[in-house]
């Protein structure tokens, strides 16, 4: 019975992992630059929810929406002038950049919100614990995960049925390709830095809900995404959710059943077996070769 | 810095078919980028000169400005967007601001071209065969409506039957929609035949250029583009030198 607690607390828990880890392939995808700011990216995007909650008595929806909003600004101001200044520099540098970028914004949130533990107000989310037979579901991961859902069935429209989404999807496979086809592929790329921060922030928000929100904590939990990103393979949202639920899973049913200390480590291990035996990841794209 | 072109002066009048000749290496394709501002992203610049189109220089405007205006090229080696459907790489060349009625129609006049690509419009387009992807990649241009198409060896890798179907139908593009096209080709007699001016190139300059009945007619072009020298007679090493020494005075 427990197993069961285990597994569903695991997969609502996942929902927020697999939101992040979408965050980190959508750039992944586009630019080829893995986004080492990711965590603090989300941080501060939970502590705009949390400021407008806390400072300005907003309600909790036009908060979420004001947060998002400024992860919008945020999205754009990081691709102007932290990426787009690099373009077309080795991979590398740009990586570097983007780990720059974390600790600017970590020393940032530490100047504006202090390093201790902020918490937003008890039950800001509607709803009360539900209980289904013996599985007891907080409500707070209920909308998290209810959240994250209704974000990807989103995103998996815009990219489906969506002029933008389609180039979007070009603009991943081929640069040049795209130019030449006429798509303006630094609008593209600053699209993708804009979902991929609101997207962030919208996990930072559902963390910070329940976990609360420092600057030194906070950005650490978007590491388990990564095991999560390199489990579905880096270049595929779908493994991305599924990497994320499926590292969920495994870190509640290993912390719930075995031991605490192991669920901590479970991502860990996970991620270090991915890369051993499987290093494109479950649903990394196959290179079509023709004969 | 190294300099790829020098001196290179063209014109594609309205609705004809221009080649540009030369072989591995000449600059047709460093040409085309400049023309179609693909040149930026590699790095690239165009130092000196200028390239007009309808009356205004576009040597410094980025690659999808060009594009906007109607200036489309169509990258050698049958590029495609390998994980998109035949209908979503159409889609992606579909540049106007119009609904999903004006894409429609975009995409029923390529079937129309294309009838091949109607039955496969689902279908991954990396496993597409060699003459279909090169039938897409056109017909991903056309969606555009591009008043200049600049080809890059559209006959490259292909079996000589699809050579010719390719050909023929950038020929009627050519015709029905009046659209005025740059040809890069290595398959000069093909070339030939569909342009009504040529531009011959090489190590960075163009070194002859004419209408082409008249180059068709060329020794030089005969012998070493077209592969022709004069009847009966058998190739020999002999005129090796002779041929270096023509090769040297072409240049």
């Amino acid at each position: 019975m427990l197993t069961l607690q285990f597994l569903t607390t695991g997969i609502l828990t996942g929902g927020i992992y697999a939101l992040i880890a979408v965050s980190i392939v959508l750039v992944y995808k586009a630019t080829r630059i893995f986004n080492f700011a990711v965590g603090e990216l989300l941080a501060l995007g939970g502590y705009f929810c949390y400021s407008l909650v806390v400072w300005a008595h907003f309600p909790l929806w036009l908060a979420i929406i004001g947060a998002m909003l400024m992860a919008v600004i945020v999205g754009a101001l990081v691709e102007r002038l932290v990426l787009r200044p690099l373009l077309s520099q080795p991979t590398l540098t740009i990586v570097m950049a983007t780990l720059a970028l974390s600790s600017l914004l970590s020393g940032l949130m530490l100047m504006i919100w202090s390093g201790y533990v902020v918490t937003f107000p008890r039950n800001l989310l509607p709803g009360k614990t539900l209980i289904i037979g013996d599985v007891v579901m907080s409500n707070e991961l209920v909308w998290a995960f209810g959240i994250a859902m209704v974000a990807f069935a989103i995103l998996a429209y815009f990219f489906n049925k969506t002029k933008t989404g389609l180039r979007m999807r070009a603009v991943s496979e081929d640069h040049e390709l795209s130019m030449s086809c006429g798509i303006n592929i630094t609008l593209i790329f600053a699209v993708t830095w804009i979902l991929a921060v609101v997207l962030g922030s919208l996990s930072g928000f559902l963390l910070g809900n329940r976990l609360g929100l420092t600057p030194a904590i906070t950005p650490l939990i978007a590491l388990r995404a990564f095991p999560a990103v390199l489990f579905g393979g880096l270049e595929s949202l779908v493994g991305a959710v599924v990497g994320g639920l499926t590292i969920g899973i495994l870190e509640s049913l290993v912390g719930g059943l075995i031991d605490p200390k192991y669920g901590e480590i479970t991502p860990y291990i996970i991620l270090l077996l991915v890369l051993i035996f499987r290093p494109e990841g479950l649903f990394g794209l196959k290179r079509i070769e023709r004969i | 810095m190294i300099q790829v072109l020098r001196g290179v002066s063209l014109e594609v009048p309205d609705g004809q078919i221009i080649s540009l000749l030369g072989a591995n290496g000449a600059g047709k394709s460093t040409t085309l980028k400049a023309v179609s501002g693909l040149l930026k992203a590699e790095a690239g610049e165009v130092t000196d000169g200028e390239i007009i189109f309808k009356k205004e220089r576009i040597d410094q405007q980025l690659a999808h400005r060009i594009a906007a205006r109607g200036i489309i090229q169509v990258l050698e080696g049958r590029r495609v967007f390998q994980h998109l459907t035949v209908e979503e790489n159409l889609r992606v060349g579909y540049l106007g601001s119009g609904g999903e009625l004006m894409i429609q129609k975009g995409l029923e006049d390529v079937y129309k071209l294309f009838p091949k690509l109607a039955q496969m419009k689902q279908r991954t387009s990396g496993f597409l065969s060699g003459g279909e992807q090169q039938m897409m990649v056109i017909g991903r241009a056309l969606l555009s409506d591009p008043k200049l198409m600049l080809l890059d060896e559209p006959s490259l890798g292909l079996a000589p039957l699809l050579i010719q179907a390719i050909f023929k139908i950038i020929q009627q593009i050519n015709i029905e929609k009046k659209t005025a096209m740059l040809l890069v080709e290595q398959n000069a007699l093909a070339a030939l035949e569909i342009a009504s001016y040529c531009y011959v190139m090489e190590t960075g300059r163009i070194v002859m250029d004419g209408p082409a009945e008249k180059l068709k007619e060329n020794e030089d072009i005969k012998e070493f583009y077209l592969g022709l020298s004069k009847v009966g007679t058998r190739k020999s090493y002999k005129e090796i030198k002779h041929y270096k020494r023509r090769k040297r005075w072409l240049s």
